[in-house]
């Protein structure tokens, strides 16, 4: 365990990103989609932070909401001892070198028309005086740091493959020497035999640099292999936060359960084991079910979960779980398993 | 399986290829396999390994120019696909083969009723009724598990969610109890949740109806879950080939083991450092007189450039029925492994 006494570099409390909804000729403001309703966490220096969940879930609006590339409706976010939820424009753009991200679509986040030189200097002539000389000397160390030839320098993003913009885009986030790197669904694009390449980049830099990530995916076993705690989101809240081992081996939140045992693994005797199917979809987040969010769907679903919301409480020491089923109002089967200290998670 | 019942589709040395501006691409090259009755056959390779592609030349779907199949044969019963004409063509593909896409939304026409769509084809190659059309396409909708099916005839694909999407895609390419159904990675689209329910669905609806599937995708996840009979492809060519249970347990291609070791477990041990395959899938614009595979094969020999490998068979059955690879290189015998 990292001690718990460091404050951590990342804080995120009780971040809210509500998008308004306009109806009718008026464009009246009807109603809210609650993207991410209420999601706290923290992480340490030096830690993986994996955020998973299905689409739609809010997890890549808290990764931008987080670096401010999206206006937080509520909330805090600390990174390395200021707000930047209510930092103004300026010290904003001070802080930004400090926090960078690597996007799902390396496709759509690499400009057409710049050579890979003037991409991952871009970052340089915004935010520092570097000479060009100094800037093009970075550039070389960067692309040797991500496993791209010095020979591509002047090559366009479209003469590469879908792994090698990726390494661009990795190469353009490191620029500014970063502590904390947002990765959104950085291999969701990639072929199978290249997520591997960029997910060991991504440690042995992570190694080197001494990175803060947090890494947003769908896919559950490349976070096992990848993260140190994992939060699992459903419909804008963080419905379990815990260390990732102990996550895996024994999910308590239903819906990490679900998850968990949706996901199909390349061995024909575990793949055909018995699963849980969820009915139905995912509730829209403009009209979330009354009381917890995944009532509609959870096959352990009692009275209470219909009517009260669950908060984030912690069950087990470090493991943060938001169900009836660990709160001891509830006085059902996990409840047995529910130390003393539950109140300590946040209470909104 | 060698049983004596012949298989209901039968490839036989497909050759797609796609005429550029730079020169020809060998898309799929040499495919052979069968589909028996009832069963699932997976086939998995990363874009551009020719799985798509080979699946679309079977059935006329590949636009002519670019694309051109230059040899084979498509064995549908007693016809030759690639032989008989455009209309009758037209006709195997509504009646006899029903196709599944990745992508409900950009495969369902989005101004005509959910219900129109699924009675067109039952219409055209049934001679239905609209009243017959009707009672049947609210029977599909029940088969694939939409609730309120008739008055879900009425909805438009919008109105329904990605997972119910794929539902009425595959309750379209069942409508007229097809032989065959071919499935373009059809849970890619979806969340690991839907995905599980789709699964599900066309594990139940395999064993109701009886049918023989082709499942393509990428992940070996969804082969392992799914299928009976595995073909791995790879650079436009089947490399290896042979029932589940043996791919996954001895995979003997080289492609294939360091494919299964690049994917990280959900269980048991954890991995320090994932294993990778080096380099870029091929561009297939060489003609195909070596192994597509060589560049990045760790057990790449001189025979390898000079010659592309046949398929042989590692196990002693025909070839075809049993365990086959498309390699020059023999992988060490493993120790307890368990073959008589």
């Amino acid at each position: 365990m990292r001690d718990s006494l460091s404050m951590p570099l990342v804080q995120v409390e009780d971040l809210k990103m509500h998008f308004p909804i306009y109806t009718g000729v008026f464009r009246r403001h009807t109603g809210n989609v609650k993207a991410v309703d209420g999601v706290s966490f923290t992480i340490q220096a030096g830690e993986t932070l994996g955020l998973v969940g299905e689409s739609g879930c809010g997890k890549s609006t808290v990764g931008r909401a987080i670096l401010r590339l999206y206006e937080p409706t509520a909330g805090r976010v600390v990174i390395g001892g200021d707000d930047i939820a209510t930092l103004d424009a300026e010290t904003l753009r001070k802080k930004r070198p400090a926090m960078q991200m690597v996007f799902q679509d390396p496709q759509a986040s690499l400009n057409p028309r710049m050579t890979l030189s003037a991409i991952i200097s871009e970052p340089m002539v915004e935010h520092t005086a570097m000479t060009a000389e100094e800037r093009q000397a970075r550039v070389f160390e960067l692309m040797d740091a991500v496993g791209l030839n010095r020979r591509f320098a002047n090559r366009y993003p479209h003469e590469f493959s879908g792994g090698q913009r990726q390494r661009i885009g990795i190469a353009r986030a490191l620029a500014l020497n970063p502590k904390f790197i947002v990765c959104d669904e950085p291999i969701a694009a990639l072929d199978v035999s290249i997520q591997a390449q960029v997910v060991n980049l991504l440690e042995d830099l992570q190694d080197k640099f001494g990175l803060t990530y947090l890494f947003i995916s769908h896919d559950l076993s490349m976070v096992r292999h990848i993260a140190d705690r994992v939060a699992v989101m459903y419909l804008g809240r963080i419905a379990e936060l815990s260390p990732r081992d102990a996550l895996y081996d024994r999910p308590l939140h239903p819906y990490a359960e679900a998850l968990l045992s949706a996901v199909n693994e390349p061995d024909p005797n575990r793949a055909r084991r018995e699963r849980i199917i969820l009915k139905g979809d995912v509730p829209s987040p403009a009209n979330p079910p009354k009381g917890c969010a995944f009532c509609t769907r959870c096959p352990k679903v009692m009275e209470i979960c219909r009517v009260t919301r669950p908060e984030l409480a912690e069950v087990q020491p470090g493991r943060f779980v938001a169900c009836h089923l660990y709160t001891p109002a509830a006085g059902s089967t996990g409840a047995t398993e529910v130390p003393e200290h539950y109140q300590q998670g946040e209470t909104t | 399986m060698p049983d004596g019942a012949a298989p209901v589709l039968e490839v036989r040395g497909l050759k797609t290829v796609f005429r550029t501006r730079g020169g020809e691409m060998h898309a799929a090259n040499s495919v052979s396999f069968h589909l028996n009755r009832g069963e699932v056959l997976g086939v998995g390779g990363e874009s551009g390994s020719g799985k798509s592609v080979t699946m679309m030349s079977l059935i006329g779907l590949l636009p002519s120019p670019p694309a051109e199949i230059r040899d084979g044969a498509v064995l549908l019963g007693e016809r030759d696909l690639l032989k008989i004409p455009p209309d009758e063509l037209c006709h195997v593909r509504g009646a006899k083969v029903g196709f599944v896409f990745q992508d409900p939304m950009t495969s369902l026409n989005p101004v005509f009723t959910v219900g129109m769509q699924i009675m067109e084809p039952l219409r055209e190659h049934m001679g239905m009724t609209k009243a017959q059309a009707e009672a049947r396409a609210v029977e599909l909708l029940e088969l694939v598990g939409i609730p309120d099916a008739r008055s879900r005839l009425k909805s438009y694909p919008h109105q329904f969610s990605g997972g119910m999407r794929q539902r009425v895609m595959i309750a379209i390419a069942l409508a007229c109890d097809p032989d065959v159904l071919i499935a373009d990675e059809p849970t890619t689209a979806l969340d690991v949740t839907i995905q599980a329910q789709i699964m599900e669905l066309v594990k139940e609806l395999r064993q109701k109806l009886g049918m023989a599937i082709i499942w393509i995708t990428h992940d070996l996840g969804v082969i392992a879950a799914v299928a009976d009979r595995v073909m791995v492809m790879y650079g436009g060519q089947v490399v290896e080939h042979g029932p589940v249970k043996e791919i996954f347990a001895d995979p003997r291609h080289p492609y294939t083991r360091a494919l299964l070791k690049t994917i990280p477990s959900i269980a048991g041990a954890r991995e320090a450092r994932l294993q990778v395959i080096e380099g870029q899938p091929p561009i297939l614009s060489a003609a195909p007189t070596a192994c597509p595979f060589r560049a990045r094969c760790a057990h790449a020999m001189a025979v390898c450039e000079a010659e592309n490998p046949a398929r042989r068979a590692v196990d002693g059955a025909p070839l075809g029925h049993g365990h086959d690879v498309a390699c020059h290189w023999t992988p060490p015998a493993r120790e307890g492994a368990g073959h008589a």
